[in-house]
């Protein structure tokens, strides 16, 4: 018996599996017990904040298996990739730093409050050295991400706003020391501390509103299982996840599926969606023998798949190559914040080093030269400039947020802010992207057709009879009751309705997509589908050029289909670009000077999204291109691109307010200094108000986004 | 002065009783979810025997 439970025991596997969906404890306590009711599972467990949920379960059970199960709860989910499992959170190193930089802060300005009211002589010494107590471990913890990040920066010969912080707090902290030790007037460990604790929030704050986005982008990425059924010897069926696929194998592959690796057609013919691949709308018709590539979408009918080449090798990864070259052209981009830096701090370090040669010269005494020196680096010590870009970020991603625009990347905002070009993909971006009923065909539809159409379309997972069911209930049509319904894959669906045949199946001899509604005793009603602009994208055409962007269309489809929604968009256009092409395109507009958006949503985009200044793909874009884009908007409306990029601009307007207001408060401190008339008092004084105004006038963003 | 003698280490001691007991929520990971222990006080558990 307990042999039989150890056993059990080391069978036992996790599994992780990202939920989109669950958003409430109904979801949670649904998902949750309708799993625990398997035999198989030992534990399951969602994380609603993350979206992923943990499965402890039998070796038995499959991942596909614990995806079919959720999707009989009602829940759609994927099984994560292993390297996704613990996604990386730039929150957690820093709420340690800033929880004792909060508390030590709030102690040490206790006691320096009642040394400001007049405590002196032991009472004094014993604060201090309470102070120094608390507040020199405090800022040796606290402070290190920003002596790390000062550190890595001067190593490589560069420098950032890290660096005049670190070495303000450091020697704030040495002078405290020796006046305490010298039984002196003035400690600095408060403002050192609340420096940091100030610094720690921007940051937090930023790296929340960073994962934030990230976890909604990730809850986007494709619903799709990655991965095959592969027909083992014998016939028996097997689900393999997309890494274990290798040539040789046949995989089985469902109408309506996406190829997990590229092979050459064994049996059966089918008609193949590239769009993702190539831009192209029009499906391309594969028979025995041809290659099928991996990442698009089999349309009609079950096909056998030998695959010949799988994971790295496929065309696929090759898109993937040619991204991560162009990644690296953008890393280059130093931000807002370090190019201030780069002055700023040569400015006040020069400063301090005059303000002690002037002193000197004027017959002061070295340690009287040193403290001036000192309290000058002290009260340059860049607590509002460090605030000024974070916390209008915050603000302004935060908007954006709430209006469905995630910003991926901390500086994708200043880089939106500058561009004057864009250049958009024609398919799935200025279009739908999916083949849609045409809205003429629907509206002369008569109501008996229509009814047995959504009927029939609702047992289908092919994408045109996704399209056509959600139309024709989006206006409101009620299901006939249709029996006995059978799909015939690559023809279409037929059914029983008061005993009489009816269908919804493939025109014969018909080019272009469309389907024929067959009623007994009626002539035939035939719906053409065809992909259409997306409903807004004059207007947000419209916006783009009122905000003095010039558009045009980069397009993998052929000339025909580029030049009709060329037409209608009055934009001019390039077709049949390839990947390597787009690319080509954005570094001739570089060159000459020009900053590029580039708005795409496919696999063929991937390398254009990496290689422009920055990239924009709609929530229904492929993963590749939701992972390359620094923004994804998820309303389907394409004015998400000109509200965003008034978000841009007004959020580094604020930011060059902020830094104006951090710069006057400077300008009024360092004369102060100067005179060698800062106190402890002063500095906090002055170091908190200026901070409150940098982020009293970063809130203006709250309503950047409308 | 005797007053401070004792208010200080008791001030500081219940501060760093609070840092402590944050610190070691952060490390239990009950900032792992947030959304989710707000949610999940909502669940109707029956638990215990079924009924």
């Amino acid at each position: 018996m307990s042999a039989a439970t150890a056993r059990q025991q080391s069978q036992l596997e996790t599994s992780v599996l990202a939920v989109p969906g669950a958003h409430c404890a109904g979801c949670m306590s649904k998902i949750e017990r309708g799993l625990g009711q398997l035999p198989q599972v030992a534990s399951a467990r969602l994380n609603l904040t993350s979206r992923l949920l943990t499965v402890v379960h039998d070796a038995t059970l499959d991942d596909r298996q614990l995806v079919d199960e959720l999707e009989r709860i009602g829940f759609a989910a994927k099984r994560q990739p292993r390297a996704l499992e613990k996604p990386f959170s730039a929150v957690k190193p820093l709420l340690g730093p800033l929880a004792v930089a909060g508390f030590a802060g709030m102690n040490v300005m206790l006691l320096s409050v009642s040394v400001w009211s007049g405590a002196d002589g032991s009472t004094r010494d014993l604060f201090h050295w309470i102070s120094a107590l608390i507040g020199v471990p405090a800022v040796a913890y606290a402070g290190r991400p920003f002596f790390q990040s000062a550190w890595s920066a001067l190593k490589h010969g560069r420098t950032n706003m890290d660096v005049p912080i670190s070495i303000g707090v450091t020697i704030a902290c040495l002078l405290s020391l020796y006046e305490t030790a010298t039984h002196g007037e003035h400690a600095w460990f408060d403002g050192a501390l609340m420096l940091l604790a100030f610094l720690l929030a921007g940051r937090v704050l930023d790296a929340m509103m960073r994962d934030r986005a990230r976890g909604a982008v990730d809850a986007l990425l494709s619903q799709a299982a990655q991965g095959a059924l592969v027909v083992r010897d014998g016939g028996a069926l097997e689900w393999l996840p997309a890494e274990a696929l290798e040539p040789g194998m046949i995989m089985r592959v469902a109408a309506g599926e996406r190829l997990a690796a590229d092979g050459e057609i064994l049996a059966g013919a089918s008609r193949f969606d590239q769009s993702l691949l190539t831009g192209e709308t029009a499906p391309v018709a594969i028979a025995r023998g041809g290659t099928a590539l991996a990442g698009t979408l089999n349309l009609d009918a079950p096909v056998d798949v030998v695959v010949s080449h799988a994971g790295r090798d496929t065309t696929l990864a090759e898109i993937a190559r040619l991204m991560e070259a162009s990644t690296q052209n953008r890393s280059k981009y130093v931000r807002l914040a370090d190019r201030a830096a780069r002055w700023y701090a040569p400015a006040v370090h020069t400063l301090a080093a005059s303000a002690v040669v002037g002193w000197l010269i004027a017959g002061a005494s070295l340690y009287q030269s040193l403290v001036i020196g000192v309290a000058v680096l002290i009260i340059t010590c860049p607590c509002a400039l460090g605030l000024a870009v974070p916390v209008a970020q915050v603000v302004a991603s935060g908007s954006l947020l709430r209006a469905g625009i995630m910003v991926k990347d901390g500086s994708a905002l200043e880089r939106l802010a500058t561009i004057d070009r864009a250049l958009l993909d024609k398919t799935g971006t200025l279009t739908v992207g999916r083949p849609q009923p045409d809205p003429a065909a629907l509206d002369a539809l008569p109501a008996d057709a229509a009814t047995v159409a959504l009927a029939l379309a609702s047992h289908s997972r092919h994408p045109v009879s996704r399209a056509l069911c959600d139309e024709l209930a989006r206006r409101g049509v009620k299901p006939a009751a249709v029996t006995n319904v059978v799909e015939e894959p690559g023809q279409g669906m037929r059914g029983l309705l008061d005993g009489q045949p009816v269908a919804l199946r493939r025109p014969e001899g018909a080019s272009s997509t469309a389907v024929a509604i067959d009623l007994p005793g009626k002539p035939l009603r035939l719906v053409p589908f065809a992909d259409r602009l997306r409903d807004d994208a004059c207007e947000a055409l419209g916006r783009l050029e009122g905000q003095g962007i010039t558009c045009s269309i980069l397009s993998g489809d052929a000339a025909p289909a580029v030049a009709e929604v060329a037409r209608q968009t009055g934009l001019t256009g390039q077709a049949s670009a390839t990947p390597a092409d787009k690319q080509h395109a954005i570094a001739l507009l570089q060159g000459a000077g020009h900053k590029v958006l580039m708005v795409g949503d496919g696999l063929n985009d991937g390398p254009a999204l990496a290689a422009a200044d920055v990239s924009m793909a709609p929530g229904s874009a492929s993963d590749v291109g939701m992972q390359a884009a620094d923004l994804v908007f998820v309303q389907g409306s394409l004015t998400a691109i000109p509200k965003a990029l008034k978000a841009a601009r007004f959020t580094m307007q604020v930011v060059r307010q902020n830094f104006a207001l951090a710069i006057g408060y400077n300008a009024l401190a360092v004369p102060l200094a100067l005179a060698g008339m800062v106190t402890p008092l002063i500095a906090a004084a002055a170091m908190s108000l200026s901070s409150l105004l940098v982020v009293a006038n970063s809130l203006r963003l709250v309503r950047a986004a409308k | 002065m005797n007053g401070v003698l004792i208010l200080l280490p008791i001030a500081l001691g219940l501060g760093l009783m609070g840092l402590a007991s944050f610190f070691w929520a952060m490390r239990s990971g009950q900032f792992e979810d947030p959304d989710g222990a707000a949610s999940r006080i909502l669940i109707d558990d029956d638990g215990g025997p079924e009924a």
